[in-house]
């Protein structure tokens, strides 16, 4: 009733170009990123804040990584905790080594790092594709953590190779409670989404996506093979290299190079395929699937067992998590294997003739 | 149906948030059991964590608490995760009347991971036996207490043990040792006090990686044949040990000349080695067995009355099993100091638990009150020192328990304590921290 759009004319490209074209969309928008950059700051508690959102936003923004790579440009990739690992090392190193050059630029160039080896390491997918693709990025990730742990440079030759991160200051406010931290991250990570979904509606993003369907098509219409698929490497690593960073700096505080072993590759890929191949809101929705959900388990579980007046034994809690989650996901890629973004598009193309559908 | 999952999602979520929200106003002790139960670590979480809960649940059963204040715990799942054990720590801070009163993270990941939103916190992180070695300095680490023995006090006294088995220190010259470690922070946190030794001492050694979780060896020990040591240091963790001795079995390298750290040295770690484990020497800064009085008192008012954490009985009693009694002791009896000082019979806050820790000191005398002579040795923490004891036992494994082969080693001091002190100080400088003056301290 409400989400109705009759009546909305558009008299201009750019109006018919927007990237919400129905009203109620853009306000809804609007209402959610107000929500998100004042209420939730002013109303979380910390536990909301540190442990719930930023990382879920920080696995988002990885997410969206992997996605441009492999949901828009169709190139398979197993390496995303690496170039995470990249720019988390990297970003700690500029912050370093490089003081005066303040956190935002320090991330940028991180990123950038992390894009160079994305290049690198994306060489390959010029003469190979698919499942052989994924296994060649797989020696980007184990070369990269090797490369970690055994060049004390990265580590500035901590012992344990384990770096903490540098207390962090923008533009003179310090970067220090759960909310600043969460602020900043919010801030990079819509930019950044922002900047991912015009990416996909201009050019470079349909030579990708012309890329994924036929490759050979493609070279035939004229779309440089060379250039498009180590632009998606570069782009697609760049942010995970800032999705690296933040998780470095604005998350745990402390990383390890074993934070990022394949066990992540593989938990980014997940939230891409359960949240929806080449879909910038499948991002956020896998992300909070994956991230959110087993918390959420362990949660429930705890209230239903004080509810209930039991004690269940907790390593059966625990293994019967694990269990639940599995048998989600399966559920979720049998009801729809296009993944949570596809069937919010069919709840609004639902709501859109409610309540006289045809 | 599809919008029914989201209704469920989203109420569900709802309901959570009024469970984390909510704080009891009693007369209560609020201590998180954040540990692990599955996973490849899962026997030494689920053996220290129920080590601790049954020593704290048999003081609620029999004093009724510590002077009447009632221990409680919540379980919270950390899969031996970062992430996950950040999740636990923000979740638990605020439960009970005055929040977290010490946490065990029983990760040296997860310390390194806490140790700001600790200090920040006012929660005390007692990384009992593991953890950041230089956070003994409490001058620059006031919150962090790595108590009893850090890594490199165990490694000199093992060193000195190896030593003694040699006929003496100077028979170290010309040795070859080498170091088998789980390649995580963990596994690489002792690879500079061993360098140091080996200058000192005059041996060489060799570090040689395993990468997480270890089940695969063979390359490593490969090489091991190679170098021929004399001695081989096992510092691995989990599944990573059975599988060492295993492949040491089958290359034909001596378990008697393997000696282990104290993560390597639980029954879960030989016996599914099953013969291969047969000789194998490993540390401990606790003993196994059930019949110290404590023990005793355990199973008495806990096991007897079924509320023990352990199924499997044959747990009870074990190296991780009394290795988790021994944290529940340190906590309660640090709870037991900061209440004679801030009230007794009242609960107390982190800051006076950090102020309960620094002054603790479990005496001899104290450790036959608690029933616990020889299950640990005396333990006296100062603002100085946040580690207090320093001594370790070697057992070694017959084939069906762990028989004590040495006195407590003391270790040694004169190569740790500088190395601390620099290390911390470095740690200072880098975060722009002014280190306390502890004879301001009271």
């Amino acid at each position: 009733m409400l989400y109705r759009e009759s009546g909305q004319f558009k008299s201009t490209y750019a109006e018919d170009q927007q990237i919400f074209p129905i009203r109620q969309d853009r306000i809804a928008m609007a209402a959610l990123l107000l929500v998100a950059f004042v209420a939730v700051p002013l109303l979380g508690d910390q536990y909301w804040l540190s442990a719930i959102l930023t990382p879920f936003l920080v696995f988002a923004l990885a997410a969206l990584g992997l996605n441009i790579l492999t949901g828009y440009a169709g190139q398979l990739s197993l390496g995303t905790a690496a170039f995470m690992a990249v720019g988390a090392f990297m970003a700690y190193n500029f912050v370093l080594r490089l003081p005066w050059l303040g956190i935002l630029p320090s991330f940028v160039l991180a990123g950038l790092c992390a894009a160079l080896v994305g290049v690198v390491f994306g060489l390959p997918s010029l003469r190979i594709k698919g499942f052989y693709l994924a296994v060649a990025t797989l020696a980007c990730q184990f070369f990269v953590l090797w490369a970690i742990q055994r060049w004390g440079w990265i580590t500035n030759h901590s012992s344990s190779g384990v770096i903490t991160a540098q207390k962090i200051t923008l533009l003179g406010y310090p970067i220090n409670t759960p909310a600043t931290k969460y602020l900043l991250t919010l801030a990079i990570v819509a930019v950044l989404a922002l900047a991912a979904k015009n990416l996909m509606r201009s050019e470079t993003g349909r030579a990708f996506m012309a890329v994924r369907d036929m490759d050979v098509a493609a070279s035939v219409i004229g779309i440089p093979m060379m250039k498009t698929k180590l632009l998606a490497f570069a782009i697609s690593s760049f942010y995970c290299g800032v999705a690296g960073a933040l998780y470095a700096y604005t998350y745990l505080g402390t990383v390890e190079p074993e934070a990022f072993t394949l066990d992540l590759s593989f938990r980014v890929l997940f939230m891409v395929i359960i949240g929806g191949v080449g879909s910038i809101l499948g991002c956020f929705l896998g992300a909070a699937f994956i991230t959110l959900f087993p918390i959420f388990l362990s949660i429930a579980s705890k209230a239903l067992e004080t509810a209930l007046g039991i004690e269940i034994s907790h390593a059966l809690v625990s293994n019967l998590e694990s269990i639940i989650f599995g048998g989600l996901i399966i559920f979720f890629l049998i009801v729809e294997p296009n993944g949570l973004a596809r069937l919010w598009q069919i709840t609004k193309e639902k709501l859109r003739l409610w309540p006289f559908p045809h | 149906m599809k919008y029914k999952g989201y209704t469920i999602l989203a109420a569900s979520l709802l309901a959570s948030a009024g469970v984390t929200g909510n704080a009891l106003a009693q007369n209560e002790q609020f201590v998180p059991a954040n540990f692990y139960w599955v996973g490849p670590y899962a026997p030494g979480g689920s053996g220290f964590g129920g080590g601790i809960i049954d020593y704290m649940q048999m003081l609620n059963e029999r004093d009724g608490g510590i002077n009447g204040v009632k221990l409680t715990w919540e379980k919270c799942e950390t899969e031996y995760n970062n992430a996950r054990g950040v999740e636990c720590y923000e979740r638990s801070k605020k439960k009970g009347p005055t929040g977290a009163t010490a946490i065990h993270p029983l990760s040296t990941g997860i310390t390194y991971s806490l140790i700001e939103k600790a200090t920040a916190d006012k929660i005390p992180v007692i990384s009992m036996g593991y953890g950041r070695t230089d956070a003994s300095d409490g001058r620059v680490f006031p919150y962090i207490f790595p108590l009893i023995t850090n890594y490199w006090s165990q490694n000199t006294a093992k060193i000195k043990f190896i030593g003694m088995k040699e006929g003496g220190m100077d028979k170290l010259k010309g040795k070859k040792i080498v170091n088998i470690y789980h390649d995580s922070a963990y596994g690489k946190e002792t690879i500079p006090v061993l360098d140091v030794q080996a200058k000192k001492y005059g041996f060489e050694v060799t570090h040689i990686p395993v990468p997480h979780p270890g089940n695969e060896q063979q390359a490593q020990w490969l090489q091991v044949r190679q170098i021929k040591p004399d001695w081989v240091i096992l510092r691995g963790w989990g599944v990573m040990n059975p599988t060492a001795l295993k492949a040491a079995a089958k290359i034909g390298y001596p378990r008697t000349k393997i000696v282990g750290v104290w993560w390597s040295g639980a029954e879960e770690d030989v016996i599914p080695a099953g013969d291969a484990a047969k000789g194998y020497i490993a540390a401990g800064f606790n003993l196994p067995g059930a019949d110290f009085p404590v023990m005793k008192d355990i199973q008495k008012f806990v096991y007897a009355k079924g509320k023990g954490e352990f199924e499997d009985k044959s747990r009870f009693g074990s190296i991780y099993h009394t290795r988790g009694v021994v944290a529940g002791i340190v906590t309660t009896e640090a709870i037991r100091t900061a209440q004679a000082r801030f009230g007794k019979g009242k609960p107390i806050t982190g800051e006076q638990m950090r102020w309960g820790l620094e002054n603790l000191n479990i005496s001899d005398a104290r450790l036959k009150q608690l029933g616990a002579v020889g299950l640990m040795n005396a333990l006296k923490v100062s603002c100085l020192d946040h580690e207090g004891g320093g001594a370790v036992k070697f057992l070694q494994w017959d084939g069906k328990k762990w028989n004590v082969i040495s006195d407590w080693i003391q270790s040694d001091q004169s190569i740790v304590r500088p190395m601390i002190e620099a290390s911390a100080s470095q740690y200072a400088k880098e975060k722009n921290l002014t280190p306390r003056d502890c004879s301001r301290e009271n």
